[in-house]
């Protein structure tokens, strides 16, 4: 399915900017997603790639510009972004399942209470999602007795069951040991073949050749470049990304 | 003590049984088994005298004069030697169902018996859901017929003849039912970021009845607040010391719950933001469960320091356990018998808060187990 009304991109933003105080973290960014196109946002810590992503679904508000998402833009009308959160899935860095509910339940709560679902429904549903996560067995389990790399896949099956058009991922593989990057990046990139719209913020830079149609690298609240992972990891225009994938590359 | 004591310590109670234990705890060197020693003979001899005096010389009935009143002259003679049970077996239905009419006095004390059933039903898990709030409906509505009379044949009772356990139960069961809720609702409201009066009427609220003693409350509402409302209307004083006694309460139990609120990660509320949940949802399904779980110990302390309280109704002229007890001792042979009164009420106080903090430690491990790390 394409996300998106009438084939126009899935988000669109326009000369953002967003203050913490006196402290100017976004700087009139502008960004614009088609519908199933798949943007990885690169950028030192500090950059405000997080807080960009955050204000697509409005977890952090914005003060300046417009945001667009699926045709609606975001304000402060509540029933607006009621429609937006059921279609945009978010997976956080620190997981955020709720530990007081099991796996299954951590599925199916919110297609029961926002999709107004039955039951056995959203069951057959999240055990759907479960499966293709590879972690049906563990249905029954508290959070609390997984490991951060299924937390991490039980989270993007969570945010899959609301059947949303768009995803977002926060540093997804960011708080994981290394051993268990790979086996979220794989869920992820399954994702990717299926044609889901995907917003990722990552410092993965194999991950980002292998699905990105963009990479766009941001710095100090600016988006600085944006371009094909071959022209930005390959033919840096600036000094700021050059500095940056030196800095990444040394580091891995 | 060093890591190589506390590994021979560690070595010894591996050993099986109570004798190995007791080695290695109690006597594991001469300056250990002299403290041991030393201590059972204190504990031991204080027990000793506890039970001469409160078994082995004790009163437990005294004749009934030529002039109907209990003659206490047994228990006189004993004094300091062996305890008057005596006054509990002449006093004790009235220090725990007050001056209800003698021969009515099954209903206050199946009041008593419907209350902790109620507390029973509601502490089992499996009872936990919609049928729950009915039957305390049902209970409460009971005990007030129970109490006032009137209808299906019950003589009507007017409440100055109250006192006693019912309404010390009465005081700390409508308390806590009312004021739990109220203070979930205010400490939400203490954190509502959208809504500034909402928050700073929480704020005030909360700061206005901590600040001031339970006592001052109680008198506002039964002194003052007469005094503000038109002429002809009384709201009763039961009513008045219940609705004081709440709004003292939740005030309280807010902060507790607000501790609860602030100790949950940011990221909960996130995520369920991000799946569509609304205000309530999210905070009914996912903030509240885990909230309240964190402050179990807190909630329960308040509980229980609630319960004890409702003693204070005292000052107002309410007949609530305690004031009963003053109440009994104020007749003329029993007046030099304080100790055996209020140990008996102690032990009425300390079942009741004991049972409440050994099911909050049931309910903290149970629910540990379905949470496991």
């Amino acid at each position: 399915m394409s996300a998106g009304v009438d084939g126009g991109p899935a988000i669109v933003l326009d000369k953002v900017n967003k203050w913490y105080g006196s402290l100017h973290v976004l700087r009139d960014v502008c960004l614009t997603v088609a519908a199933q196109e798949r943007v990885v946002v690169c950028g030192p810590s500090g950059s405000g790639k997080s807080t960009m992503i955050r204000c697509i679904n409005r977890l952090e508000t914005h003060q300046e510009g417009r945001i667009i998402v699926d045709g609606t833009e975001l304000t402060d009308d509540l029933h607006a972004l009621d429609t937006i959160r059921r279609e945009v899935g978010m997976v956080f860095q620190s997981f955020n399942l709720f530990p007081h509910l099991t796996i299954l339940e951590n599925c199916t709560l919110a297609p029961m209470r926002v999709r107004k679902m039955p039951r056995r429904e959203a069951e057959a549903l999240a055990m759907g999602y479960l499966e293709r996560v590879r972690i049906p067995e563990q249905a029954g389990k508290y959070p609390g007795q997984l490991s951060g790399g299924q937390q991490q896949r039980v989270a993007i099956a969570r945010a899959l069951c609301m059947k949303p058009r768009i995803m977002l991922f926060d540093e997804p593989t960011s708080a994981l040991d290394p051993e268990m990057i790979k086996e979220v990046l794989d869920t992820i990139i399954g994702l990717a073949d299926d044609g889901m719209t995907m917003v990722c913020v990552t410092h993965e830079m194999g991950f980002a050749r292998q699905v990105a149609h963009r990479v766009v690298f941001m710095d100090r609240g600016e988006v600085v470049e944006s371009g094909t992972p071959g022209e930005v990891f390959e033919a840096p225009k600036t000094e700021r990304l050059r500095g940056f994938l030196g800095q990444v590359l040394r580091g891995h | 003590m060093g890591d190589a004591g506390i590994d021979r310590v560690s070595e010894r109670t591996r050993g099986v049984g109570p004798w190995a234990w007791m080695r290695a705890n109690l006597f594991s060197s001469w300056w250990s088994t002299a403290v041991t020693l030393a201590l059972a003979y204190l504990v031991l001899r204080g027990l000793a005298g506890l039970f001469a005096w409160g078994v082995v010389h004790a009163v437990w009935s005294v004749p009934v004069g030529a002039n109907g009143m209990a003659d206490p002259s047994a228990c006189l003679d004993a004094a300091g030697v062996g305890a008057c049970w005596a006054v509990i077996a002449d006093k004790w239905r009235l220090i725990l169902f007050g001056r209800f009419p003698y021969h009515e006095q099954w209903r206050p004390a199946l009041v008593v018996g419907l209350f902790i059933g109620l507390y029973a039903v509601s502490a089992m898990r499996r009872f936990w859901h919609a049928g729950l709030a009915l039957a305390w409906v049902v209970v409460l509505a009971g005990v007030g017929v129970l109490m006032w009379g009137g209808v299906l044949g019950l003589a009507p009772v007017p409440e100055d003849s109250w006192g006693g356990l019912p309404i010390t139960l009465i005081l700390a069961t409508f308390g806590l039912a009312f004021a739990f809720p109220l203070a979930v609702l205010v400490a939400l409201g203490r954190r509502a970021r959208g809504l500034p009066a909402v928050r700073a009427l929480c704020v005030l609220y909360v700061e206005l009845i901590r600040g001031v003693p339970l006592i001052s409350v109680l008198f506002m509402a039964s002194v003052m607040f007469p005094l503000f409302l038109p002429e002809g209307v009384n709201i009763d004083k039961l009513l008045r010391a219940q609705v004081a006694f709440i709004l003292f309460t939740a005030a309280y139990l807010a902060e507790v719950i607000r501790g609860g609120l602030q100790a949950l990660p940011a990221g909960q509320a996130e995520a369920a933001d991000a799946l569509g949940l609304t205000y309530w949802q999210k905070t009914r399904l996912v903030i509240l469960p885990q909230a309240l779980r964190l402050v179990i110990p807190p909630l329960v302390n308040t509980f229980i320091g609630s319960f004890k309280d409702t003693s204070l109704v005292l000052i107002i002229g309410l007949f609530d356990l305690l004031s009963m007890g003053h109440v009994a001792l104020s007749d003329p042979p029993w007046q030099s018998f304080s100790t055996e009164v209020y140990l008996f009420l102690a032990v009425i106080y300390i079942a009741f808060c004991f049972a409440m903090s050994q099911y909050s430690r049931s309910l903290e491990r149970g629910l540990d187990r379905s949470r496991r790390r």
